[in-house]
């Protein structure tokens, strides 16, 4: 069966924000905000993912808002605004990135995947069962996935984040990277599967053993 | 019955992203359904993966800084009114312009606005409908067929408001009777019985100067 995504809180009013967009369009440009603000936590952890600094992606993230605004009337109703606004962030942050110089080139603990073509066999295959979403209301928990990927390698991560993080489309995820369809997946399969590595050993190690589970059984 | 097409666990692997969004045909899924009927480390790793997936995807990831909103909407704010400022200040050329060219026909056309005289509000009794008479070289205005007008050829029909508009001022002669004060009422009189104001070209105030003597 297909995978069912659920995304909380990013229930868009389509129409309000159609309609907002031909506002500003039509020159009430002070409305911006409030037609980027339900789309503001992706934007920047867009930035972030790339610039990895936390004041870059926001000042990233805030170019690349007016750089928005300033060009609101090139958006066509056919694309999704969000993906609109994120496209116009990664640019914008990629081209920090190359400008600057001065993000590091690698993951935090050097978890070198190895050849990109090469196949990646899980290493772990503990029993998983679904995790609630409920724990990610533990900061901790929020900051082990965070870490988890922060470890990755900068091309797995950014298709990560793209893919799963802001929803864009394989096709979308390609054109904001400049990568072909191909390298999406690939890099893709390879995130997903070393993320759940990384996690399991987290978890393997108790870290999540504090959550209300029932007593005695493992929540995978 | 479907005929599966047997997998081993590393093919699985391969292709178990592209299952997880849904992106493989109908005769791959059901091999994979398959081997994941029967393979417990796969359908660990099926369900490990779909965990990330639904984890990372969920909002509650995607932290942002302390008070991040709130500068971002600043930022915006500012940029938006300084581009209506700017698009304002792109209308006020053109208006500039426009007001630069119709001010300097103003002044041109109404080079006699300034009072000739201040004397000139002594006329507020005179109906404003009035018509009255000027003439160019002169400061006062007449009622029609007055006969201190000054050259008379260049006579010049307008009302009362009007004349008053342009800074002429009442001649105390043939509109004595709406000027204010006795004084100016019984020194216009006395004029009347001497100089010609108009030619004298003198302000009312001077005429009324050397009648009080």
């Amino acid at each position: 069966m297909p995978e069912t995504r659920v995304v909380l809180n990013t229930t868009v009013d389509n129409s309000r924000e159609q309609d907002l967009i031909s506002r500003v369009q039509g020159g009430q440009r002070e409305l911006f905000y409030e037609l980027v603000r339900p789309y503001e936590r992706r934007v920047y952890a867009a930035a972030l993912a790339i610039l990895r600094n936390e004041q870059d992606a926001e000042d990233a993230t805030q170019e690349a808002m007016l750089k928005a605004l300033m060009n609101i009337r090139q958006f066509r109703a056919e694309a999704r605004f969000s993906t609109w606004l994120i496209q116009i962030t990664v640019n914008e942050a990629l081209m920090r990135r190359r400008r600057e110089r001065t993000v590091p080139m690698e993951g935090l603990d050097g978890h070198r995947s190895g050849d990109e073509e090469s196949e990646y066999a899980p290493r772990d295959f503990a029993d998983w069962r679904e995790i609630p979403s409920e724990a990610l209301e533990r900061k901790e928990v929020r900051q082990r996935l965070a870490q988890a990927l922060a470890a990755l390698d900068r091309k797995y991560r950014e298709v990560f984040m793209l893919r799963d993080m802001e929803h864009l489309n394989i096709q979308e995820t390609a054109e904001a990277l400049g990568i072909t369809v191909a390298s999406v997946k690939t890099r893709l399969l390879r995130a997903r599967l070393m993320l759940r590595d990384l996690l399991a050993a987290g978890w393997e190690q108790g870290w999540f053993s504090r959550l209300p589970f029932e007593k005695g059984t493992k929540p995978w | 019955m479907v005929n599966h097409i047997t997998m081993n666990c590393e093919q699985v692997w391969r292709e178990i992203s592209n299952y997880v969004d849904g992106e493989v045909d109908a005769g791959l899924r059901s091999s994979m359904e398959e081997h994941f009927r029967t393979c417990t480390k796969c359908a660990s790793v099926l369900a490990g993966t779909r965990n990330v997936v639904a984890l990372y995807g969920d909002e509650r990831m995607l932290e942002v800084p302390a008070g991040f909103g709130r500068r971002l909407e600043k930022r915006l704010t500012k940029k938006a009114q300084g581009s209506r400022w700017a698009s304002w200040t792109a209308w006020l050329v053109p208006l500039a312009a426009m007001a630069l060219v119709a001010g300097t026909l103003m002044l041109t056309s109404s080079s006699r606005n300034p009072m000739k005289s201040q004397h000139a509000e002594q006329g507020k009794d005179i109906p404003p409908d009035m018509v009255v008479v000027v003439s160019s070289g002169a400061k006062l205005f007449h009622v029609p067929g007055c006969q201190f007008i000054h050259d008379k050829a260049s006579e010049r029909t307008l009302t009362a408001k009007e004349a008053m508009r342009e800074g002429y001022v009442p001649c105390p002669r043939c509109l004595r009777q709406y000027l204010k004060t006795g004084l100016t009422r019984e020194a216009g009189a006395q004029v009347a019985e001497g100089t010609d104001p108009d030619e004298e070209k003198e302000a009312p105030v001077q005429v009324l100067s050397t009648a009080g003597q």
